[in-house]
C-alpha cells in the first residue's frame, strides 16, 4: 500500500549515489537522456523527479511546489523523505512542477554576479520526451545534441543571462536530462 | 570488504547531498568556484581533503577507483586515499587508467586519453587563480563577477619582462568558455592542453579553501597567453630512461652525487604499460632470457 512513508530509497547511500551519477551525467551532458531509478513517489510525481528530490533536496534547502504538484500526497511525501521547507517561487532553491505550472520562470532566483551558484534548479515534469524540437550546443556537447524542450524562447533568454540563470532537470517516467544555463539552444 | 562502522563512502548523506548540489552548480557554470561546507576529513589539509570529499560524493558501489599523486599510483598519498575508499566504500581499485571509472589525482592528468564515463577529480590547494595577486576574497570575487582579469595578464607580462618568457610552469591559469579564469590546480603546464575538449567530467575540490569547481566534457579551455608569446606546454628535453617514451611528462631523479640523473615518466601506469609492451629506454636494456 502506498503511503507517504513508502517510496523512498531502500538503500539510501548506494541508491542516492547511483541517482546522483545520473544527475551528474545529465548536467554534464545537456540533452542526453539518463536512466534514474530507486524512487516510487505518489502520482503525479514521476519516479525520476522523485529520485532527484531524494538525491538533492533536504532540510538545508527550500523547495517550491508548482500548482501541478502541490497535492497533499506530494507534500506529505516530501515532508517525510526530504524535509525541505516549502516556499514561494522567489525564495526557492529547487522547484518542482510541469513547465506550464512553473511559469513564469522569471520569478526564480538566477543568482548574483558575485554568487551565480545561488540560483534555482527547476525540476520539470514532462509527459514524455517526444521528437526533438531544439538543437543544443555548448559545454558538455561534443558537436551538437538534439532534445525535446518544453519551451524555447524562455530557455534562450535564460542562457542569455549566463553566468547567471536557472538550471533545469527535465524528468519523464524513469528518465532525466539536464539543461544548464550554459547551453545554447536553437529551434529546429 | 568495507568497514561496517562507516556509512558508504565515509561521509553522511546530508553532507553528500550538499556536495552534490555544489558539483551540479559547478558544472552549470564551468570554471566558477562554488563555495561548499567542507568537512574535516581523517587526513590533514593539503593531503587532498577536497578531492576526497568530491570523490566520496560521486562514488557508487560499481565504480573502480584509481588514485594518483603526481602521476604515481604507489606514493603515500595515493596509497592512503585508495585504501581509505577500499575500507569505507568497498569499491574496486585499480592502477590502470583505462580500467578506472573515477580517478582522483594530485597534480597530474594521466597520459592515456580519458574517455566518456570517467570522472577525473583534482585535489586543489589554492583554487583562486588571483589569490597571489589580490589577497582579499571580497576583491577577487568582484574581479570574477566583472571579468576583471587584467591583473593576471600583467603577472604573465612581468614574467616575460623578467625572464624573457612566461615562466609559470605549473598551475598555469586558463580561461573557461571565454568567461571564468580558473586555476587548473598545480598540474604542469604540459597537461593544460588536455583540460579542454576532454570527453570525461573533470571536478576540482579544495577542502581547506572550501571550493568546488568543474569542467563539463568538451569544454573550451584556453591557457592565457599573448599573441607574440603564445602558450607552450613544456617538458624535460629527454626520453624516458625506462620506457623510452619521447612524448610523456618526465620526472628528473638524482641518482648519485656525481651529477648522475635519470628521467622517468611521471605517470607510472603509462610507463609500466609501455615496458610491458616491450618498449625500452636508456637504463632498462632488453632483458635477456
Amino acid at each position: 500500500m502506498q503511503s507517504e512513508l513508502s517510496g523512498g530509497f531502500t538503500q539510501a547511500p548506494q541508491q542516492a549515489a547511483q541517482a546522483f551519477r545520473a544527475c551528474l551525467e545529465a548536467m554534464a551532458r545537456p540533452g542526453q537522456v539518463q536512466a534514474i531509478r530507486g524512487a516510487a513517489p505518489p502520482a503525479p510525481l514521476s519516479p525520476a523527479a522523485g529520485a532527484v528530490l531524494l538525491t538533492l533536496v533536504d532540510q538545508a534547502v527550500t523547495l517550491h511546489l508548482a500548482p501541478s504538484h502541490d497535492t497533499p500526497a506530494i507534500r506529505a511525501w516530501v515532508a517525510f523523505h526530504c524535509g525541505a521547507q516549502l516556499v514561494d517561487a522567489e525564495q526557492a532553491d529547487f522547484a518542482l512542477g510541469t513547465w506550464a505550472a512553473l511559469g513564469p520562470i522569471e520569478r526564480f532566483a538566477i543568482g548574483t554576479p558575485d554568487y551565480p551558484d545561488r540560483s534555482a534548479t527547476l525540476i520539470v515534469e514532462m509527459a514524455a520526451f517526444g521528437a526533438a524540437n531544439a538543437r543544443l550546443s555548448g559545454p558538455g556537447i561534443a558537436s551538437v545534441q538534439e532534445a525535446d524542450l518544453p519551451a524555447i524562447p524562455a530557455i534562450q533568454q535564460n542562457h542569455a543571462q549566463f553566468p547567471l540563470g536557472l538550471d533545469f532537470l527535465l524528468c519523464s517516467g524513469a528518465q532525466v536530462f539536464g539543461l544548464p544555463r550554459s547551453t545554447k539552444v536553437e529551434a529546429l | 570488504m568495507s568497514d561496517q562502522a562507516y556509512n558508504f563512502a565515509y561521509l553522511d548523506e546530508a553532507t553528500k547531498r550538499m556536495i552534490r548540489r555544489a558539483i551540479l552548480k559547478g558544472l552549470a557554470v564551468p570554471g566558477y568556484q562554488v563555495p561548499f561546507a567542507s568537512r574535516e576529513m581523517p587526513m590533514p589539509y593539503g593531503w587532498g581533503t577536497g578531492g576526497v570529499q568530491v570523490t566520496a560524493a560521486c562514488l557508487t558501489p560499481e565504480d573502480t577507483l584509481k588514485v594518483i599523486d603526481q602521476g604515481a599510483d604507489d606514493t603515500t598519498n595515493a596509497v592512503s586515499i585508495r585504501t581509505f575508499f577500499e575500507r569505507t566504500a568497498g569499491v574496486a581499485t585499480t592502477t590502470q587508467t583505462a580500467q578506472a571509472s573515477v580517478i582522483q589525482t594530485r597534480h597530474r592528468i594521466p597520459e592515456e586519453p580519458l574517455r566518456a564515463g570517467q570522472i577525473l577529480v583534482y585535489q586543489v590547494p589554492i583554487p583562486e587563480p588571483l589569490r597571489f595577486l589580490e589577497p582579499r576574497e571580497s576583491e577577487t570575487r568582484k574581479m570574477h563577477a566583472l571579468e576583471e582579469y587584467g591583473l593576471m595578464h600583467v603577472k604573465l607580462y612581468e614574467d616575460i619582462a623578467r625572464h624573457g618568457e612566461i615562466s609559470t610552469a605549473y598551475a598555469y591559469p586558463v580561461r573557461v568558455e571565454g568567461r571564468y579564469v580558473m586555476d587548473p590546480s598545480p598540474i604542469p603546464k604540459f597537461d593544460n592542453p588536455k583540460l579542454g575538449n576532454c570527453p570525461a567530467i573533470q571536478l576540482f575540490g579544495a577542502g581547506r579553501e572550501q571550493r568546488i569547481y568543474a569542467l563539463p566534457p568538451y569544454c573550451d579551455v584556453v591557457s592565457l597567453d599573448f599573441e607574440d608569446h603564445p602558450f607552450t606546454p613544456s617538458k624535460a628535453d629527454h626520453d624516458c630512461d625506462l620506457c623510452g617514451c619521447a612524448t610523456s611528462y618526465l620526472d628528473e631523479v638524482i641518482t648519485d652525487d656525481q651529477g648522475g640523473r635519470m628521467f622517468v615518466c611521471s605517470d607510472t601506469d603509462f610507463c609500466e604499460t609501455r615496458r610491458d609492451a616491450g618498449h625500452r629506454g636508456r637504463l632498462s636494456p632488453e632483458e635477456t632470457a
